[in-house]
């Protein structure tokens, strides 16, 4: 009984610590419908700066609370610096693209703090006058981990007031609940808009300076907050503080208690508990359907047509030295050459549901990683040689595919997103929990071609031509009536069903097809490798097939292809020649999206189009 | 047999009773234009022929058949083609793609993912387009198209699946008033030729009493007034409805 009681109070105290980042976010994401990326990384910086502060202040009361409310609002000026010079332009992009460049600042925030910081687990002082603990039950509970629970309701009780109380507040609120309307009324939009964006970064710094007498900073509180703060407003419904504060307390005490009774479900307990919220309430617990979102691109989609000639030579004579380079390759090189042939279909299978579908996908690393995780596991279980195993990685992958997308194509924007991560989560976790199956972290070992494809040049010759075709493939079928169907019901869903097109089934069999095919690049990547672990499927990888398909462009076919490339011959390049290659990456990022909004190959294709005329 | 019929439809939003047992028919071939004040529930009554709300209560036939309850797209497959008030294309093709969709839902190769769309029901599309004045743009994508042609991609889109039921919903909205007389005839003209029923609410009334061949006059959820154009004009509530007392109504 004792135990459940402290229990209770400390998912209390997690769920205070959970609500202060997540209200920010939420709150942000109300009015400027920016899915902020680098709110984990405001929260890293808030306790990197409260733990400076507070360690070179003088000691006691002032020099710690100081410390922290500097850093919070140290925080404050940076989200400042961040809206004027980047988020501000903006606003009118395709919501992808707004994430797009958050994750650049995510990527530029770890190195800065890297540098400034170094890599070593920083260890704080702990909070003046709430040293001790204190008796309840017969049991000693920490003070300050009850200062944090009151600290969450205030926090809540002071931002509904602000919010109800005050003209600012109640133009937030216009804004939240209609933007367009709220700007015709006449509200100044850009300053509302910063200092929105102010208040939500300051309340992230908070909590990340709360956290320094609690735990240790490092640089890998970023993504660990951010993953739990967009479940806690997803769950809420996006935008809805209230929401936020009662999916916080939801998911603080089932963290707490889910420890207690099932030590190993805590890792994919949170993702359940969202999935199972998103599917019985698609909008969150207490959000409203969002106002039509709009277009993945703000205008327009552009036609496609057959590729120019110009584009066609230039597939042709990249593919060619694709084919009559490599015996000339050492290595290294094939193994390079290797993986971007595989990321080129994993980025074409993602383009499929995100472009032409319209649909965002935050997990698609599931159906890679399933792949891998079909093809391992035939190997190890049932000694299946390669060739079976190539042939039950996309369909492992497809499998789960048709049946995760069930659930995700249903719901709409960031909510299906969301979910799409809560499975690929989920899928994670079962890959490093099942030990007896999966081997957990080690993974499986001994995933290896055939005889015949052991020689890495046959290897590459294997890929390129497996993905080459299945990414050729992925084109006829966008210009198929298939994909004309997943275009139609993007456009416009009132037509596409008033034509006879099932939207649902439309983007349910997309979803699988883009399963299926990133099922085959995740298998041909485990015989590449030699080996999975659970990283194949895991968050970082979903982002990078973000990126890639971003990068190059959501709008052209050629993009998934270009942006592959680009981005990891990039990073290759970027990790070889220096240290700070998440400062340089970020920063690439960042300027792509500022300068080439349409992606490389948009961008390619608008000059192309200025300059001959209508396309 | 009528192609349409309506019985006793009901329809409330919250407290509001917007559609309150309204019945009608519509023959083959007769152009039957549907008006009422603002809010007098033309959009209800029509978003409950072809599925898009259900009926509380009532009942909708199609050619004799019950399609009360039935998906927007199950009515299409019957044989109802739709345009809307605020038009609905596909903005990322072309006018021709966007036919050549129709009829490729109405054969059923919409699930095909090899033979390019560019060669599929190019001629029978073309000729659709070109029956509708619209050849030359064919090749032009919807997403930049003025707003008078897009009613008209719409009423090809409409067509491509042979109607035996046409349902416009202000076929005329935002377009200059030769235009509107010019899509309305063709309309008519198509009617007759193919036989079609077409249903349509209108706010501007010269398109009313010029090509409607029968009119239903809807007020506050009922019909207050059905016939031929020149009745209902002299019809004196009809008159109150809209000129009467038009400020307490809502009318105009």
């Amino acid at each position: 009984m004792e135990t459940l009681v402290l229990q209770a109070l400390s998912g209390l105290a997690s769920a205070s610590s959970l609500f202060l980042v997540a209200s920010g976010l939420t709150v942000i994401f109300g009015v400027s419908r920016i899915v902020n990326f680098a709110h984990g990384s405001f929260y890293m910086l808030g306790a990197y700066l409260a733990w400076t502060l507070v360690t070179s202040l003088p000691r006691g009361h002032l020099g710690f609370w100081g410390g922290v409310i500097g850093a919070a609002l140290g925080v404050g000026l940076v989200g400042l610096v961040v809206e004027v010079l980047l988020l501000r332009r903006i606003y009118r992009a395709p919501e992808l693209f707004q994430l797009l460049a958050t994750f650049g600042v995510v990527l530029i925030v770890q190195d800065l703090a890297l540098l400034a910081w170094g890599a070593q687990d920083l260890l704080g002082p702990r909070a003046p006058g709430l040293r001790g603990s204190t008796g309840i039950l017969g049991m000693r509970f920490p003070d300050y981990e009850l200062f944090l629970i009151v600290v969450g309701p205030v926090v809540l009780g002071l931002l509904l007031l602000l919010f109800h109380r005050t003209r600012w507040g109640t133009l937030v609120r216009a804004a939240t609940a209609d933007r367009e309307m709220a700007a015709a009324l006449g509200v100044n939009q850009r300053l509302l808009f910063t200092s929105v964006f102010v208040l939500g970064s300051l309340l992230a710094g908070l909590g990340g300076a709360l956290q320094v007498p609690r735990e240790s900073v490092n640089l890998h509180m970023d993504l660990s907050i951010i993953v739990q703060a967009f479940v806690v407003v997803v769950v809420g419904g996006l935008g809805s503080l209230t929401g936020a504060a009662l999916a916080a307390l939801l998911i603080g005490e089932l963290h707490a208690f889910g420890i207690l009774v099932l030590p190993k479900i805590t890792l994919v307990l949170v993702f359940l508990v969202m999935a199972v919220v998103l599917v019985l309430r698609p909008h969150g617990l207490l959000g409203r359907p969002q106002d039509r979102a709009q277009p993945a691109t703000g205008g327009a989609e552009p036609v496609i047509g057959p590729a120019p000639r110009p584009l066609l030579r230039l597939g042709a004579a990249a593919l060619l030295a694709a084919v009559v380079l490599p015996p000339f390759a050492g290595d290294y090189a094939l193994s390079v050459l290797t993986e971007i042939a595989i990321l080129i279909l994993f980025a074409a299978s993602l383009h499929l549901i995100m472009g032409p579908g319209g649909m965002a996908s935050f997990g698609h690393a599931a159906y890679f990683g399933m792949g891998a995780y079909g093809a391992a596991l035939a190997a190890k279980w049932l000694a299946a040689p390669m060739e079976l195993g190539l042939a039950v990685a996309p369909l492992a992958a497809g499998l789960f595919g048709l049946v995760f997308g069930w659930f995700c194509v249903r719901l709409s924007g960031v909510y299906s997103a969301m979910l799409t991560l809560a499975f690929a989560q989920i899928t994670w976790s079962v890959a490093f929990q099942w030990v007896e199956l999966t081997g957990g972290d080690n993974g499986i070992l001994g995933v290896w071609p055939a005889a015949w494809a052991t020689p890495k040049l046959v290897y590459y010759y294997l890929t390129l031509t497996l993905c080459i075709g299945a990414t050729l493939l992925l084109r006829r079928v966008i210009h198929a009536p298939f994909g004309y169907a997943l275009r139609a019901q993007r456009d416009s869903a009132l037509r596409a069903e008033a034509i006879g097109i099932d939207a649902f089934r439309t983007r349910w069999l997309a979803f699988a097809l883009a399963a299926v095919m990133a099922g085959l690049a995740g298998g041909l990547f485990a015989y590449a490798k030699g080996s999975v672990f659970p990283t194949f499927l895991d968050i970082p990888r979903s982002v990078d097939a973000l990126l890639m398909v971003l990068l190059g462009g959501v709008q052209t076919l050629s993009g998934p292809i270009i942006g592959a490339i680009a981005y990891t011959g990039l990073q290759e390049q970027l990790v070889r020649l220096t240290d700070l290659w998440r400062l340089l990456l970020g920063g690439v990022i960042v300027a792509l999206v500022l300068f080439f909004p349409q992606g490389l190959a948009g961008a390619a294709r608008a000059r192309w189009e200025t300059r001959h005329g209508d396309a | 047999m009528a192609t349409l019929e309506a019985e006793a439809l009901r329809k409330s939003f919250g407290g509001i009773e917007a559609v309150r047992g309204v019945s009608f028919a519509v023959q083959p071939g007769e152009m039957l234009a549907l008006i009422g004040p603002n809010g007098a529930g033309k959009s209800t009554c029509f978003n409950m022929l072809n599925g898009q709300l259900r009926p509380d209560a009532g009942r909708v036939r199609l050619a004799g058949r019950d399609i009360t309850g039935l998906a927007p797209r199950q009515v299409w497959r019957l044989g109802v083609g739709r345009t809307f008030q605020v038009t609905a294309t596909f903005g990322s093709m072309t006018v021709l793609e966007n036919v050549q969709m129709a009829l490729l839902s109405h054969h059923r190769r919409l699930g095909g993912l090899w033979t390019p769309v560019r060669r599929m029901d190019r001629a029978p599309a073309e000729a659709l387009l070109a029956r509708l004045g619209m050849a030359e743009q064919a090749g032009r994508p919807c997403g930049i198209l003025a707003y008078g042609d897009l009613k008209r991609v719409e009423l090809a889109v409409a067509l491509a699946n042979d109607p035996r039921l046409l349902l416009m919903d202000e076929p005329t909205a935002g377009m200059a008033p030769p235009e509107r007389a010019a899509l309305m005839a063709l309309t008519a003209s198509l009617a007759r030729e193919r036989n079609i029923a077409v249903l349509f609410t209108e706010h501007d009334m010269d398109v009313v009493f010029s090509h409607a061949s029968r009119v239903l006059v809807l007020d506050r959820g009922t019909l207050i007034a059905e016939g031929a154009p020149a009745e209902v004009r002299a019809n004196p509530r009809v008159r109150q409805v809209y000129l009467g007392s038009g400020a307490m109504q809502g009318g105009y």
